[in-house]
């Protein structure tokens, strides 16, 4: 939440699993084990870059057990606004980077009787730290991860070592779809679903899951939105009496804190809202791109996350 | 603090328990104005002033082992005052792990811990308990892990599993409690386990807690008191044993009341907890009768203020219906009326 209480780690290890995922192994700097973690799991991964500071977002994929150094898979995005391709493109081993303590949006249901997991590219990283406790316990689950094609199957050898019969592979270049009717028409009772993956995998999932009858409270899905790219405009923050520029590849958490104001956050992926900030007026059109607000509350225009939303505005104030 | 124990005091029978001039000066008073209502008084549980009860994660003072041995005698008549729910074994090896770390780092001359791997030795200088266990192996204690941790701490214990968007009160080791019971809680939502209190629903403050806790971080843990007062120095007011202690209530005059009532605060700290990402609640229950209080004439004022003014509802609430007026009056020669300065600091 606060930039004081992050942890100073260091990379020990890069390897490029994927053509487009790099797995990274990050080691406390001076040694020691840094913070026991749950299954599910993401670390804000501070990256300073020259003139930027990106903070993104990332499920820790190692064992919970593991405790001398954390693992995290990083795909390179398309449409990057810099924070993979920083991670790409400039850490290598021995790069300091500073990360927060693991927080978990995306916990395995201690009580639930079953655990379907579904993931597709590299949504799968939550869970290889999922198995970890899955794996040897006495409630059943299955994992079912889709990948593009074999080449981008990430992490594909831990899994098989781990998981044995338990895990159904699919490849979109040998037109293998995971058939979500089948799928989730025909599970125990008592069965949570978990999805991890790209926003159409994570709808499609949760109608088909409410569609067969499935109770919101045994649907799970995570997805980090990276802050979308968008028209650059101004708020005013009304309590500290500045107004900030948010240019086109800038989120407005990003411009705020560049600002000097702190907002506080867990995810900046428009899930958690904790950085939920009350709007006072705006006049035009909030663009809403987080996963938290429901719909009505969107419509209303009183609240933004502005860890990934924007605004279309010629004036908008902040209680900030 | 570095107390000297006092084994032999009780909380029962002859109720020996007494504060000494430093722990009277070291109490908790919840009152930092002439007046009390509820509020999210939340603040982070970052170490306080050295020799305060929030120097450390988990205060040892001079009543620990008698505490523990309080606890030790309540468990032996009524063993479901510790309760966990399957589901929350990794849960108790946080909290294990939580407070060996915490009183081992703190009090290094009374706790001693060494890990070896999983291999874990254990050293309790106050209680004479020496242990080698197997962290994660539950067949290595003589107790479940979060009974065997809890029965050498001072406190009661709730652990929170966290799922479906709410906090689930799901395993506890519950001795020195204020008229609840974790028996009848257990397996509670965050609101059902508080339904009794009244006012705080309609000022929102559980769904404002609720949203806080939900979000709370590893690392960041918080605390916060909370208040009632109990006739006679004893832990154990318990809903199971309320014959015993009701009665009590009735005995009260504003001749004795100094020595009778005491005023009883709750340090309470929640922890994120890291395998489990469930969150332990600490409830530390601190006892102080109102003549010790009325040894700080500050708070002898401030205590009386704030009974004089208390809501109806919260009279009802606390059990104090029947006694109030008599601690008022006890109370009501050391009130000079002047103003007292700020905080709950004694002067």
């Amino acid at each position: 939440m606060n930039d004081e209480q992050t942890l100073a780690v260091q990379v020990i290890a890069v390897e490029q699993v994927t053509p487009l995922i790099k797995h990274f192994t990050l080691a406390p700097v001076g040694g020691g084990t840094l913070p026991a973690f749950s299954g599910g799991s993401h670390i804000i991964v501070v990256m300073k870059g020259a003139g930027r500071v990106h903070k993104n977002p990332y499920s820790l994929l190692s064992p919970p057990q593991q405790l001398d150094a954390y693992e995290i898979g990083v795909r390179r995005m398309e449409e990057s606004r810099g924070g993979s391709h920083f991670m790409h493109d400039a850490v290598i081993v021995g790069s300091r980077l500073e990360i927060a303590h693991p927080v978990n949006l995306f916990g395995l249901d201690k009580i639930a009787r079953k655990h379907l997991l579904i993931a597709g590219g590299i949504g799968i990283t939550p869970f290889l730290a999922q198995l970890e406790d899955l794996h040897g316990g006495a409630v059943p689950y299955e994992l079912h991860y889709s990948v593009r094609s074999p080449e981008h199957a990430a992490f594909l050898e831990r899994l098989q070592r781990c998981e044995g019969g338990r895990l159904h592979m699919y490849h979109d270049s040998d037109g293998q779809l995971i058939d979500f009717d089948a799928l989730l028409g025909s599970q125990p009772l008592g069965t949570h679903v978990y999805v991890c993956g790209p926003a159409g995998m994570i709808n499609r999932v949760i109608g088909t899951a409410r569609a067969c009858g499935w109770p919101d409270s045994h649907i799970h899905w995570e997805q980090f939105s990276a802050p979308p790219v968008g028209d650059a405009f101004d708020a005013y923050l009304a309590r500290s009496k500045i107004t900030v520029h948010v240019p086109p590849d800038q989120s407005l958490l990003e411009s705020i804190e560049a600002a000097g104001v702190e907002v506080p956050y867990l995810c900046r992926g428009g899930v958690c809202g904790f950085c939920q900030t009350r709007v006072l007026e705006f006049d035009g059109e909030l663009v809403h791109n987080d996963h938290f607000l429901s719909d009505s509350e969107k419509a209303s225009g009183k609240h933004v996350m502005p860890c990934v939303s924007r605004a279309r505005c010629k004036s908008l104030v902040l209680d900030l | 603090m570095s107390a000297v124990f006092k084994p032999e005091e009780t909380f029962r029978d002859d109720f020996s328990f007494r504060n000494s001039a430093p722990a009277i000066r070291r109490f908790p008073l919840p009152f930092a104005e002439d007046s009390y209502m509820y509020s999210v008084n939340i603040e982070p549980h970052l170490p306080g002033p050295r020799g305060s009860v929030a120097e450390f994660a988990f205060d040892v003072d001079e009543h620990y082992v008698a505490e523990c041995r309080e606890r030790a005698l309540v468990l032996s008549a009524e063993p479901l005052r510790y309760q966990a729910l399957p589901h929350m074994m990794s849960s108790q090896w946080d909290c294990l792990e939580l407070i060996m770390d915490s009183l081992s780092r703190d009090y290094p001359t009374h706790f001693s811990l060494a890990k070896q791997g999983n291999r874990w030795h254990w050293i309790n200088r106050p209680l004479n308990i020496e242990q080698r266990f197997t962290f994660g192996d539950a067949a290595s204690l003589p107790q479940q892990p979060l009974e065997y941790i809890t029965r050498q701490a001072q406190g009661d214990f709730v652990v929170m599993d966290q799922r479906d968007g709410d906090l689930w009160c799901e395993a506890g080791m519950v001795t020195t409690q204020a008229d609840w019971s974790l028996d009848f809680d257990l397996g509670m939502t965050f609101k059902e386990w508080h339904g009794p209190v009244p006012l705080a629903h309609e000022l929102q403050v559980f769904d404002r807690a609720l949203k806080f806790l939900l979000n709370l971080r590893l690392g960041q843990p918080v605390r916060r008191l909370n208040w009632t007062m109990t006739v006679h120095p004893r832990l154990d007011t318990s809903p199971e044993n309320y014959p015993k202690w009701g009665p009590d209530r009735a005995t009260v005059t504003p001749q004795n009341a100094g020595d009778l009532v005491h005023l009883r605060v709750e340090l309470q700290g929640l922890w994120r907890l890291p395998r489990s990402n469930a969150i332990v609640f600490g409830i530390r229950c601190y006892l102080i009768s109102v003549r010790e209080l009325a040894t700080i004439p500050k708070w002898a004022k401030r205590v009386h203020r704030v009974l004089r003014d208390l809501h109806p509802a919260l009279i009802d609430y606390k059990g104090l219906t029947r006694y109030r007026e008599a601690v008022v009056e006890w109370l009501a020669p050391f009130d000079d009326g002047a103003p007292t300065t700020p905080g709950a600091a004694p002067e």
